[in-house]
């Protein structure tokens, strides 16, 4: 079988690349595109750390084949941040020590990410069925979903804000 | 500071003279140096390293539990289109360790890769390197061996009967010798005679299964050769030095012909700690000249990346009506799996732990190191302690309600002081053990007695 | 068919240090004529924190704040021995090395700041802010980044400092056990409240309440994640984690993070913690270890709980719901 050449939009920008059969979307980003934010926990689907958002969905990027995201939207963590400036979300992440080995965090903020996005308000509940794919084996997830919580007061705290 | 964490409140009240101190950055919420990095997806783990022209190395192991190796034909795996090199245990200078002879732990009873024979499932016996990950794994899955299986020894009790088969014919037995000895003992006092004069005997067996450390970055490392003819290997490896040294005894190269690059690492737990892929990824790295990548999949974490060893306990308790504990005979058996690893050195702390953090007049303490044949296991977070502390911990439990006596106030009774002699004949100090279950029965509502709302462990009060 | 509540108690100790001992950390201090005063190891962070502890004490004993400490960790090319991160031995050892290093920084840095200010360097102190400055006088002082200067191209002194922790190897006497195991013990208590479902076996963590004895909590916000995360590993040992379900047979073992049960993010039980301080004699600060021991006391809280709740006794981890059926079963048969 022979290469194909792969068109995503990545954190905004066109990207064009080409990729092996087999080649997964997290692949893709890593070692094609040089975005290792997304990280290699398993491969399997299991603990959430490869995720990413695609056309706004929260997925696994290792079981996705680069072939079926071909002319996709991707947002990865490296798109989240821009310079000195931490959106909410990182910076509850940072002031509710919501980090520990960190391994997990890029598919945690993804997640939370795209949960924000869809529900700006949501409950407890809501957060801890967002990040249910996200396997953590530092912090005991707590602090994670305080921090979650914490960045959709905060953005709608900036949000009411710039409305007045 | 910013924190949005809660924090739980530091009690001052307790130790108040003792722990009085002006400090201006030991002991405030400063944010951690990494959160940021974390945040961003800037912070380097081991596997983000990539270098041009990197080698995948991946690993064909045992299909058997426990088995002789009557040959290995590499020769489909080397002619795959893509393959590197095919390594065997005739490619390692060195091929027999064990990770603490460097603290003097003997013997050396553990293969690189296995030579005559396999002793648990999913040991590794030809590694495969090639330019992809995928063909490495598709040649490697084409080695083919030729088994003679033996009986597979799994329980402990079954190891340690004169007639079963030695599992690690480096020991000649299925038991770490300590000292001449087939255990690690604490004998302290009498406790036959504490038996004797105890009304109430509690005898109970606990036991526990393996556990995995299932970090989520897994065990893993990139060696690249530098220009000098040094190796410079990027590990997540917990111990830096334990993987240098290690790894240069396996590949018989001076000590600084390694560099160790490591300090961050996406979870632990003390499965980082075994030095398995590091010197093979150095051998590989040398025979092909090229950088080589070693990373396990998640399965092989699951059940092939050593696990806290399964535990027997058995605790054999002489108790007064007061339910004070006046002997106490414990026998562990600690499931080493196939070789040692860190597993002597934890049976030992297993044994200093006993019999927990109470003064008990007679000790008697028999911990074994048996070797089975799986998985070997390893140090993994509460080494030696957390299974005896559900051992000890149930126990205790147990003799209050047989005694009906309060669970808190049977605890308090026992808790060991500063200045109370250990089993292990240490001197007690900065004892605390009375204070946490006086807080913690605050905080639950749970009433005590005045005379056990008095008790400190700064001295023994009078009975 | 009733959901039964229970409560449980476990009080625990641990120790602090590789067992038996002998194992020693190095560190390295040097300050730059940047303003950073590089502490130089080759100790591991696992994520535990390590690099943020060790920034704080040697800020601390610098005298100066914690942006001017850098932590440089981990590379065995220019890093000084460090045993490894293991059996809580990280904060105090490497602790006690960078204070001693920090000590002979700070004793260097303050006689170059003497002789900049040409006053005896007894009578200086640091304010904290980047400042050595005279007691008592708020215009003779000098910033830390102006004295690196000064020292390195006017004095030619280098202002640095070594630091080494070793607690003496013990071996333990055969016959009897004696030994010197640690340099100090941590202690805990945990109060595990659950729910047992009498109909299907399964056990519900309701709340955990953990006291903790550290010595001192030199960040309290790392300790509380310790706490936080070692409770639900605990509960997680207790409840659901082996890879060897029908150990000592090894069949359907997991290899996957699908069949390795752990508790999620929907499973948690609610968590009140409190700290205590004794400090230790030798730890830096007081300094006690708490990385490992956070998982040990909920576990047989959790088992005692269980008893309390429906009168089952499991002695085998993890206490499944297949168990605490059996159990239930067995009690009701009589």
């Amino acid at each position: 079988m022979r290469s194909q050449v792969i068109n995503l939009t990545v954190n905004g920008t066109e990207r064009e690349l080409l990729a092996k059969p087999g080649t997964t979307l997290l692949g893709a980003l890593r070692d094609g595109l040089g975005l290792t934010a997304a990280k290699r926990g398993c491969a399997q689907g299991g603990c959430g750390a490869c995720t990413v958002v695609v056309n706004g969905a929260a997925v696994p990027s290792c079981l996705i084949p680069v072939e079926v995201a071909d002319g996709a939207t991707v947002e990865t963590l490296e798109g989240m941040a821009s310079g000195q400036h931490l959106t909410p979300l990182q910076q509850a992440f940072v002031d509710g020590f919501a980090t520990q080995c960190g391994f997990c965090t890029s598919g945690m903020l993804m997640s939370a990410s795209a949960l924000l996005a869809e529900n700006p308000a949501p409950t407890r509940d809501e957060v801890a069925v967002a990040i249910s794919g996200n396997v953590c084996r530092c912090t005991g997830y707590a602090a994670i979903i305080d921090a979650i919580l914490d960045a959709a007061d905060r953005t709608r705290a900036v949000g009411s804000a710039a409305a007045d | 500071m910013a924190t949005t964490k809660h924090m739980s409140p530091i009690d001052t009240g307790y130790f108040s003279d003792e722990r009085a101190a002006a400090f201006d950055v030991v002991g405030t919420p400063a944010p951690r140096s990494d959160a940021r990095g974390h945040v961003t997806g800037q912070t380097q783990y081991f596997e983000d390293v990539a270098y041009p022209g990197m080698a995948h190395l991946k690993m064909h192991r045992s299909a058997r539990h426990h088995a002789l190796v009557k040959g290995v034909d590499t020769s489909a795996a080397e002619t795959t289109p893509g393959v590197l090199r095919v390594i065997t245990h005739r490619d390692v200078p060195n091929n027999w360790y064990t990770i603490l002879r460097l603290i003097g732990v003997q013997p050396d009873d553990e293969p690189v890769l296995a030579e005559d024979r396999v002793l648990y499932l999913g040991e590794p016996i030809v590694a495969v390197v090639a330019e992809t990950e995928a063909i490495a794994r598709e040649a490697a899955a084409k080695v083919r061996v030729d088994y003679e299986d033996l009986p597979a020894v799994l329980d402990v009790e079954e190891a340690l009967k004169p007639e079963t088969i030695v599992v690690n014919p480096k020991h000649g037995h299925n038991y770490f010798t300590y000292e001449g000895h087939h255990c690690r003992r604490i004998r302290f006092g009498d406790v036959e005679r504490g038996f004797a004069e105890a009304p109430h005997r509690f005898t109970h067996t606990y036991q526990s299964a393996p556990i995995e450390h299932a970090p989520v970055e897994p065990t893993g490392c990139v060696v690249k050769p530098e220009a000098d003819v040094r190796l410079k290997i990027h590990s997540d490896t917990q111990a830096c030095y334990f993987t240098l040294d290690n790894t240069a005894l396996i590949l018989g190269v001076p000590f600084n012909r390694l560099r160790v690059i490591g300090g961050t690492v996406g979870g632990g737990f003390g499965g980082k700690v075994d030095v398995m892929v590091e010197p093979i990824a150095c051998i590989a790295a040398q025979l092909t000249n090229r950088p080589v990548k070693y990373v396990y999949e998640r399965a092989e974490e699951m059940q092939v990346s050593s696990p806290r060893a399964a535990e027997r306990i058995t605790i054999d308790d002489g108790v007064t009506d007061d339910g004070r504990i006046i002997a106490r005979k414990v026998t562990i058996l600690v499931d080493a799996g196939a070789y040692s690893r860190h597993s002597p050195y934890g049976t030992t702390k297993a044994a200093a732990h006993m019999p927990g953090p109470y003064t008990i007049p007679n000790v008697w303490v028999d911990a074994h190191c048996v070797y089975t044949n799986r998985t070997p296991s390893s140090a993994m977070r509460g080494f030696g302690v957390t299974i005896a502390d559900f051992a000890l911990e149930s126990q205790m439990d147990r003799i209050a309600r047989a005694l009906d006596i309060d669970p808190i106030v049977i605890r308090l009774r026992n808790a060991y002081r500063d200045g109370d002699m250990k089993a292990h004949r240490k001197e007690v100090e900065g004892a605390a053990l009375v204070e946490v279950m006086q807080k913690a029965a605050d905080l639950v509502g749970h009433d005590l007695p005045a005379d056990c709302r008095a008790m400190s462990s700064t001295h023994r009060e009078a009975r | 068919m009733a959901i039964l509540r229970g409560r449980g108690f476990a009080a625990v100790n641990y120790p602090t240090g590789m067992n038996l001992g002998g194992d020693p950390s190095q560190a390295l201090i040097h300050a730059t004529t940047t303003g950073s005063f590089v502490v130089t190891l080759s100790s591991v962070d696992l994520g535990q924190g390590l690099k943020t502890v060790i920034a704080q004490c040697a800020a601390e004993t610098l005298g100066l704040p914690l942006e001017n400490i850098l932590i440089d960790t981990a590379d065995t090319d220019t890093g000084p021995h460090c045993m490894g991160t293991f059996a809580s031995r990280g904060t105090h050892r490497v602790g006690n090395a960078v204070n001693m290093a920090a000590r002979e920084a700070r004793e260097v840095m303050l006689e170059a700041a003497a002789e900049e200010l040409e006053v005896d360097a007894a009578d200086l102190e640091t304010d904290g802010s980047g400042f050595i400055k005279l007691k008592g006088s708020e215009e003779k002082k000098i910033h830390v980044v102006d004295l690196a200067l000064a020292a390195h191209f006017k004095q030619g002194r280098t202002i640095s400092g070594r630091g080494i922790f070793l607690k003496p190897k013990s071996e333990p006497v055969p016959e009897t056990g004696e030994m010197d195991p640690d340099s100090c013990q941590a202690h805990a208590c945990t109060v595990a409240e659950v729910e047992v479902d009498d109909e299907t076996g399964e056990v519900r963590v309701t709340k955990l309440t953990n006291v903790y004895e550290m010595g001192r909590a030199l960040n309290p916000a790392m300790a509380q994640q310790q706490i936080e995360g070692g409770a639900w590993m605990g509960m997680s040992h207790a409840l659901y984690e082996t890879t060897e379900p029908y150990y000592p047979d090894r069949s359907h073992g997991a290899h996957t993070y699908s069949e390795y049960l752990m508790p999620g993010p929907g499973d948690l039980a609610a968590m009140e913690s409190a700290i205590l301080e004794r400090p230790a004699a030798n730890g830096p600060f007081g300094g006690k270890g708490i990385g490992e021991m956070t998982a040990n006391s909920p576990i047989p809280a959790i088992a005692n709980a269980i008893y309390d709740a429906c009168g089952v006794r499991v002695e085998r981890m993890p206490i499944t719901p297949e168990e605490v059926l059996r159990g239930i079963d067995a009690l009701r048969a009589g």
